[in-house]
């Protein structure tokens, strides 16, 4: 059994404890941390809190301070200020060894001199537990990853996705507080990527266990994640659930990393309470007032929009644009239709349309009108950077 | 890789050009082979009758038996003592920040460019302004100098080649520093290591210059024992003696192979 108990619930977390004498289900607690390399700020006061249980994933581009901040997590650096917390235990200067973490790496990482069974078993032996306990839970961790047979081979003898099998079962083996993951998929094949993504879910909904997984793959992170913090510049941008990070994405930035985006010019109609109401063409659609507080109504605004948020319009339609298919992108079950309009920031917008649809615009040149398949968007002030 | 479509010519040539270096390489050797085997009492090339008698009598000469022994003890002490300090300065100076760093490096290399004749001086000098007799003591010391740079690339660069990320993955399976060095960094190095103490072991070994220096008679190692003899005779013998010590360091060699194999020890290969 690779169960992970509730000892968790002996701690006192660092923000309280529920009446019930439980404690808050924080797994992992950031607060303010900040580290520099030098000149550079790569982690910004950052402050986060991770549930037990949940999976965590740190998004953004490469540099902008997730695997820092992964790395100050494990322990392999410390925070200039701030403090960490591991279930409730202040961890900021306890070395790594000592903060019972699992992480799995890149490239697994798995220790070459050793067979399969000796690395999983790595972790216990460094706990002096007595030999047929390890032999038994070693075991029980290669058949949870569903790797059997392979004890005695070595890594170099071992595919890539049997690799992070092992990978896998060596750091839940010890039962860790947080496991971490830093883009692990990333040196797997597509095929097996997705296989993986769906045993890794699969096993880390299983085990319960609390895990922050570092990616740069957005389409990852929205299909793995229970929240999404994005990254960038060495701060959170945005903390949430994937579909809020992709239907609701609180500034520019997060809108164009997640998922494809069409920006629009539109006109701000009506901007009092809540929401408010932009118009591109006869079409009109709502979007959260927040960002909007400094427009005046009739000001521009840009409009960001899914591809799957546009349809092509029919009669009796309220039109957004007309324009003339550029490209017509086949993919399997749908169909990229790329259609150049005057309104678009980059001259064309982006159609994602189920195959049967889209075929009677197969030919570059068509012209068609678009219309909005949903009642509501974001929208953020004229390009100003951010 | 693409195929060089040469010249019939070129290709000539450069075949030419490949066994004649390799034929000037091996030359010495091959001469000095072939002089052993003289039947006469002159180093003569090519030799009119042959024998092996020199070889036997080179074997039973007693200063090569006590050069032999006093060169194994010293090359036993001076590349071991030389191991366990050049990897810990490497392990030093590729894990730590450290003021002087740059000079202990430069330090640590300079008997490469310092002449041996100089170091063994050095030492001769040093043995005597501080009385010390001139026995091992003096001479372990001055090979521990000449062979420390060796020693040193050697576990450096399988220090170099080694994953950082392994550390941390037993880091965060509990492993405290002490137990991460025994059970991941050190396995790992032992390719580097041997192929350190080897280079160490033969230069050591072979080392001459410095040693006519350091040596007495009573301490005199194999090359310094060889000087002494072609010195008073020229006879095969010294050709003799030449032959078992390419036999015997081939042999080394082949043995650090089979279990090593030739490119890790020599560190020409990745050592993951």
């Amino acid at each position: 059994m690779l169960s992970i108990p509730a000892e968790g619930a002996a701690y006192s977390s660092a923000a309280g404890v529920t009446s019930r004498g439980v404690a808050e289900p924080t797994a992992v607690t950031l607060d303010r941390v900040t580290k520099r390399f030098g000149e550079l700020t790569a982690i910004d006061q950052i402050s986060l809190a991770v549930r037990r249980g949940e999976l965590m994933t740190l998004l953004g581009p490469s540099g902008c301070g997730k695997t820092t901040l992964l790395n100050l997590v494990a322990g392999f650096l410390l925070p200039e200020s701030g403090e960490i917390a591991i279930d409730g235990r202040q961890v900021t200067n306890i070395p790594t060894y000592r903060r019972e973490i699992g992480i799995m790496f890149q490239n697994y990482a798995l220790f070459p001199h050793m067979n399969v069974a000796e690395n999983v078993g790595y972790g216990l032996r460094m706990r002096r537990l007595p030999k047929p306990e390890i032999a038994r839970r070693v075991a029980d961790a290669l058949a949870l990853v569903k790797l059997e047979g392979v004890n005695d081979r070595k890594p170099r003898q071992l595919s890539g996705g049997q690799q992070q099998r092992v990978a896998l079962a060596r750091a839940l083996i010890i039962r860790p507080k947080v496991l971490l993951l830093d883009e692990p998929f990333s040196a797997l094949d597509r095929n097996l990527r997705a296989a993986m993504q769906v045993e890794l879910k699969d096993i880390q909904r299983k085990l319960g266990v609390t895990t922050i997984f570092v990616t740069h793959d957005q389409g990852e992170a929205l299909s793995l994640s229970d929240r999404i913090a994005v990254i960038a510049e060495g701060r959170i941008r945005q903390l949430g659930a994937p579909g809020e990070i992709y239907r609701r994405p609180a500034d520019r930035f997060v809108a164009s990393f997640i998922g494809d985006v069409n920006v629009l010019s539109a006109r701000l109609k009506r901007n009092d309470g809540p929401t408010a109401t932009v118009a591109v063409g006869g079409a009109r659609v709502l979007v959260p007032a927040g960002p909007l507080k400094a427009v005046e109504p009739g000001g521009t605004v840009d409009l960001f929009l899914r591809p799957e948020d546009l349809r092509i319009g029919r009669e009796g339609d309220a039109i957004a644009a007309h324009g003339n298919v550029a490209a017509q992108i086949y993919q399997g079950g749908h169909v990229d239709l790329y259609v150049e309009v005057p309104q678009a920031a980059s001259g064309r917008v982006l159609l994602r349309l189920p195959t049967q649809e889209a075929t009677a615009f197969s030919s570059a040149g068509t012209g068609i009108a678009i219309a909005f398949a949903v009642a509501d968007a974001v929208a953020f002030p004229k390009a100003t950077a951010g | 890789m693409r195929e060089a479509s040469a010249h019939p010519l070129l290709r000539l040539l450069g075949g030419i050009t490949v066994t004649a270096i390799l034929g000037f390489l091996i030359l010495p050797a091959f001469v000095v082979t072939l002089a052993a085997f003289n039947g006469k009492a002159i180093l003569s090339f090519p030799p009119e009758t042959w024998s092996w008698r020199w070889f036997i009598k080179a074997i039973a000469y007693q200063d090569f038996q006590a050069g032999l022994h006093n060169g194994l003890i010293v090359t036993g002490w001076a590349s071991s003592i030389a191991l366990v300090v050049g990897a810990a300065f490497a392990l030093a100076l590729d894990r730590y920040r450290f003021c002087f760093k740059r000079m202990l490096e430069l330090a640590l290399l300079s008997p490469l460019v310092i002449p041996h004749f100089t170091i063994g001086l050095g030492f001769l000098i040093l043995a005597a302004q501080l009385a010390f007799a001139r026995g091992y003591a003096v001479i372990v010391a001055c090979h521990i100098v000449l062979v420390l740079p060796f020693v040193l690339r050697s576990v450096y660069i399988s220090l170099r080649n080694l994953d950082p990320r392994l550390e941390l993955a037993a880091a965060s399976l509990g492993a405290p520093p002490h137990r991460v060095l025994t059970s991941i960094t050190l396995p790992l190095l032992v390719p580097g290591l041997v192929s350190g103490w080897l280079f160490a072991a033969i230069l050591s070994f072979n080392e001459f210059t410095a040693s006519l220096f350091v040596t007495a008679q009573r301490t005199q190692t194999l090359p310094v024992a060889m000087y002494n003899y072609v010195r008073e005779f020229a006879d095969p013998s010294m050709a003799a003696i030449s032959v078992i010590y390419i036999a015997g360091t081939a042999m080394l060699l082949i043995f650090a192979n089979a279990f090593l194999g030739l490119g890790k020890v020599l560190n020409v290969e990745h050592s993951r």
